[in-house]
Order: C-alpha cells, then structure tokens, then sequence
C-alpha cells in the first residue's frame, strides 16, 4: 500500500466483546505446543468406533482411502523417494494438527459436530493406525503434544528467489527440446 | 454444458509488418492501414486491398425488427452467442468430489486485464457457503487491548478502499510441469484472475482493538464448512491487507467470499481467506494442517518449503493458445498476461522460435502493482511450424525462469505449487496450437 496508503479515520465501530461471548467460535490450537488444546480425552479403541460411524464411509476401512479420499496411513520415510505419500502420520509435524483440523472441518458433511472426547479419542485412532502411538494410549490435553511425529523437522522457510533467469535475446538455449 | 469447438483463429487483415511491438512513430501507417481494412472483403482470410463484392451484403434480420424490451429490473448476461464462455472444473486432475475442489477462468476469451466476476475462478474447502450478512460478524481478539465484534453496517462505515490486483491460486498450472496435460488456457493457467477489490485496511481495525506488544503473527478464520485459517506474518498485515467486500464493481460473489474476505495483495490465494469471521493476534505461527500438510513445496532431499506465501513473476499466452487453430499464414497478434506479486511488470519478451531468440512486446496501459498486465507482440507467421512463449520480468528485475531452472531447485512431484515456469505452445504447420511444455 506504501505508494498510497489511506489515513486511518478518526472513527471507531467496533463492539467490545469478552472472550466468553466468543468462546465457541474460539477453536483454534497453535499445535507447536497444543496452547487452546480443550479438556476431554479419547483412546485408541473409542476412535474406531466413532471412525467406523463418522468417517468410514470417505476415507475407508482402517483409513486406508475410500470412495473419497487417499491414504491416512502410512508415507513415513517416503519423502526422499520421487513417490511422497502424504498422510498425517508422514506429514504433520505436530499431532494437535489433528485435533485443530478434525474438530473445525470434520466430518465434511457435518463439521464442528463432533465433541472434544470424540476428537481426541479419532485422533488417537488414526495416529496409532500410523504407528506412533501404542493402543493403550490416553490422548488428551497434555499427551497430544508430546507425540513424536516423524516430520517436525521436515520444513524450511521460504528462501525464494531460488532461480535467476538472464533476460537472453539472441542465440538463446531453446525452452524445449 | 454448451459443446466446446476449438476456436478458429482469423489471421488480422491488413499490411503485413515485421515483428514487433508498434512503434509510435508508426501509428500513421498503421491508421493507413486501418483504413485499407474498411474496404476489405469479409471474406474470410482476404489479406490486403479491397475487392469488389460478387455478392451484396444483405441488410441483417435485426435492422429490420424490434429487438428486446427492457424489462422493468433485470441483472444483465451476456449474448447467448457467448455461451461458450464459462468456468470450468480441471479435466485434468479430477476430484471425487465437488467440495474441496476448484473452477478456472477462460483466461483466453478474457479481453481485458479484469476478470468478469461470474467467471472469476473459485476454489473451496467444504463448498461455497450462502451467508446472510444481516448475520455474519467479524471478531477481533487475542493480543489486543480491547477484543471487538464488527457487523457488515459497522464495516461498510468506514472510508473504503478500492484496489487492482491479481489473485493467483498457489496451485495454478499445477498439472502441467512434468507433461503437456492441459488442453487450453482455461485449464493450464484458469486458477488466476483479476479485478478491483473494495474494502478497508485490516490495521485500521487491528488498530482499534489495540495491538499488544509482542504481537507477530495473525490467523485469519473463514466461516465456512471448512473453517479455513491460515496464519500470517503481522508485518505484511500492516504493510497491505484489506477486508474485502466488494469485487468488480458490485458486493463480493458467494465464492468469493460473500459478505467478508481477507484479501492479501500478491500471495497465494489460500491465504486470502473467504468468508472471514474471526481474526486472532498472537505472538507466532498456529501451524494449521494449512500451513504444513497442505501449501508447502517439496524439496530435493525430502523437506519442505513453508510460508511460501509470494507468488512470483509469471506470464503466458493466451492468444494464440492451447486448442485455437490459426487459419493459415499471416499477421497475427500474440496477446497475453503477465503478473508479479513483488511489484509491477517492467517488461514482458516473446519468442516465435521456441526460445532462441526474444522479442520485446508491447505493455498495454494501466501497469498497476500486483495486477494483470497485458502484453501485445504482432507476429507475421509464415506457416511453419512454430513455438511461441513469453517471458515477464518485473520491477524487482527477476526475470521468470524455465521450467527446467525450476526443476534444478525444487522437487517437482506430486501437488506441484507456487511454478511460475516459461510456458511455451507449439502452433503446427495446419495451424494447430497445443500445450508444449513437456
């Protein structure tokens, strides 16, 4: 905007409003430490119940891709091979991922249905599927953030530009061929 | 759905001359020119002077009768001669659903650098919402001094904002780098569209709240099924981001976010979240499945490029391109776009020999900031068979790469994003044009 940036106006419309008006419009989880995490907890065999009723039917048996959607399970060490399978378990680096991503947009049909129990308890379904967390765990506000998840340090901040083209006029390499 | 054909490319009647942007000192020939055409055949690929007609024209039906009343309101369409105009869902990369899924722009029948908005392309998460703005609410909270609630009555109070700008999806071209998928434009480029947005600077509204010390990041949150979010950087926040309502001229589309958008000047698409409800200050990233799982960049060895939110210098063209058929030899005019999201065009170069040489085309007026500039090379083809691209350069002086410098540097696999690679068609000796990048 520098080049012609508007003055702010002397004028003010908005309404105080108190974090308890908000609270459920309030979902969102900073998953690098799981800060907005609810109370509730969830485990592993309670999570295949819910998957079996709620999200089955899209993503499969066993989240192994359905009518839908591809693979939950699995990719982990497959991204130095040209064939990156992308999953929660290979991809997120934080598992609150889960829990922020599952409560706000899932079911598809029926988002935000769901309770804080059944998040965390489909959650640990999907994450033991992946084989990072054993059957009898307990997920939940404090456990969630301390899964170790494969891909934490798998990301880099932008460093682009990463290519520098020469503005070429004549008797340039040909773009094909 | 109407039945595409494939268009039929007139060669421009008239003196042939070299190619090359019009100099101005040739405006005088060139209306020399104009005045030739006026008394050229209409019959079609006549080049040159004018004939005596064998057949009269005969006076046309509509001369003859009342058109159309005007009705009493009305929200006008265009002629039903147009009806092959329309977004398009990828035939490429199909979807099992029709959701979380998206629609280009018919880049080549766009004449102008802005986007009609019923052709304005779309892409959503859980599905375009229909909000009643009477309802929708926009909250403002977290590290701020004083949390605030906004209605639509309350945001439209303030002095607005009018500005052109592109919007790119991060995912545009995304089916084409390894092999020549797309048949058209509309397919190839289509995530990518351009108008002027209405609105107010976000830091007006951060400002009232009352920015905490501390505060660097934001999240913004959509209201639809998908509850979109994504976090952004509090500096490029401040520097030109504006709550959006209006587009082209009239309240936002539905799949543009109707009644409220984010809109980020320059950056992937994503990050312009539709549908906006909820803004929240905080002292770093939230690292959303959107920002880590989804919209980053894969890279040799296995890692993965994050807050790749820039969408830089690109161009391609879109007359002639992918499916049209050039009805033999002669002058024509290679039109395109060309964009930046660091700044504005300087200068866009075209080449008719597959890159061996560049010519420098001409930059049609306005040149705005992180717009749609439109390019114009007139091109006497001589019938051989031929491969033409464009080449942009913006005021940052980066100059767009080849598809092969960017497969130097990055992993080109899989949901390939943020690929702002030369992008050449080949036109056959019959006249054929078709998607040669690979």
């Amino acid at each position: 905007m520098s080049e012609s940036k508007p003055a702010k106006p002397a004028v003010a419309y908005g309404k105080p409003v108190s974090e308890a008006d908000i609270a459920s419009w309030n979902i969102d989880i900073r998953t690098s430490d799981g800060k907005g995490l609810p109370a509730g907890s969830g485990t592993v065999a309670q999570g295949k119940q819910i998957y079996e009723a709620k999200c089955a039917a899209c993503h499969g048996p066993d989240a192994k891709g359905g009518p839908q959607y591809g693979t939950m399970v699995g990719g982990i060490g497959s991204f130095t091979t040209p064939q990156r399978v992308l999953t929660p378990g290979s991809m997120y680096p934080y598992a609150p991922i889960l829990f922020d991503y599952i409560r706000r947009a899932m079911p598809m049909d029926r988002p935000q249905s769901l309770t804080s129990d059944e998040v965390y308890a489909v959650s640990a379904y999907i994450l033991y599927l992946n084989g990072l967390i054993p059957e009898n765990f307990v997920m939940n506000a404090q456990t969630m953030p301390t899964i170790q998840m494969p891909n934490r340090e798998g990301f880099i901040l932008d460093d682009r530009p990463d290519v520098k083209n020469e503005r070429c006029m004549r008797d340039c390499k040909p773009i094909r061929g | 759905m109407p039945k595409r054909t494939a268009a039929r490319v007139e060669p421009r009647a008239g003196a042939l001359t070299e190619g090359g942007p019009v100099p101005s000192k040739g405006r005088r020939s060139f209306l020399r020119q104009g005045l030739a055409m006026a008394g050229t055949a209409l019959a079609s690929g006549a080049v040159g002077t004018g004939v005596a007609r064998a057949t009269p024209l005969p006076v046309p039906p509509s001369n003859q009768s009342m058109g159309r009343p005007i009705p009493q309101q009305m929200y006008g369409m265009p002629s039903k001669y147009e009806a092959h105009v329309f977004r398009e869902r990828s035939s490429v990369f199909k979807n099992r659903q029709n959701f979380s899924d998206w629609s280009m722009t018919p880049l080549q029948h766009q004449t102008g650098i802005l986007t009609p908005n019923g052709l304005h392309f779309e892409r959503h998460h859980a599905g375009t919402p229909d909000i009643d703005p009477a309802t929708h609410r926009l909250v403002i909270h977290g590290m701020v001094k004083q949390p605030l609630v906004f209605t639509m009555e309350d945001i439209t109070r303030y002095p607005s904002v009018s500005k052109f700008y592109f919007l790119e999806c991060s995912g545009n071209t995304l089916t084409d780098w390894i092999k020549a998928a797309s048949p058209t434009v509309q397919q190839s480029h289509g995530l990518l569209s351009c108008t002027q947005w209405t609105g107010i600077p976000v830091s007006w509204l951060l400002d009232e709240a009352g920015l905490l010390p501390g505060a660097k990041w934001v999240a913004f949150e959509g209201a639809d099924g998908a509850a979109h979010t994504r976090s952004i950087p509090l500096e490029k926040v401040l520097d030109d981001c504006l709550l959006v309502y209006g587009q082209g001229g009239e309240m936002l589309r539905p799949e543009q976010g109707y009644p409220l958008r984010l809109f980020i000047p320059g950056w992937e698409g994503n990050v312009s979240v539709k549908w906006l409800r909820r803004i929240k200050v905080g002292d770093q990233p939230w690292y959303f499945r959107s920002e880590t799982a989804r919209y980053t960049d894969p890279m040799p060895g296995g890692k993965w490029r994050q807050f790749s939110f820039v969408m830089e210098c690109k161009s391609v063209i879109t007359y002639p391109s992918g499916g049209m058929k050039l009805k033999g030899p002669g002058l024509y005019e290679i039109q395109g776009f060309a964009w930046s999201g660091r700044g504005k065009i300087k200068a866009v170069d075209v080449t008719v020999d597959g890159g061996r040489t560049w010519q420098e085309a001409q930059l049609e007026e306005p040149v705005f900031d992180k717009c749609l500039t439109r390019f114009r090379f007139r091109w006497n083809w001589n019938g051989a068979p031929a491969v033409i691209a464009s080449r942009a350069v913006d005021s940052t002086g980066y100059v767009q790469p080849t598809v092969e410098q960017i497969g130097k540097v990055r992993a080109l696999t899989g949901f390939v994003q943020h690929h702002n690679g030369i992008f050449p068609w080949s036109v056959s000796s019959s006249g054929e044009v078709k998607n040669a990048v690979a």
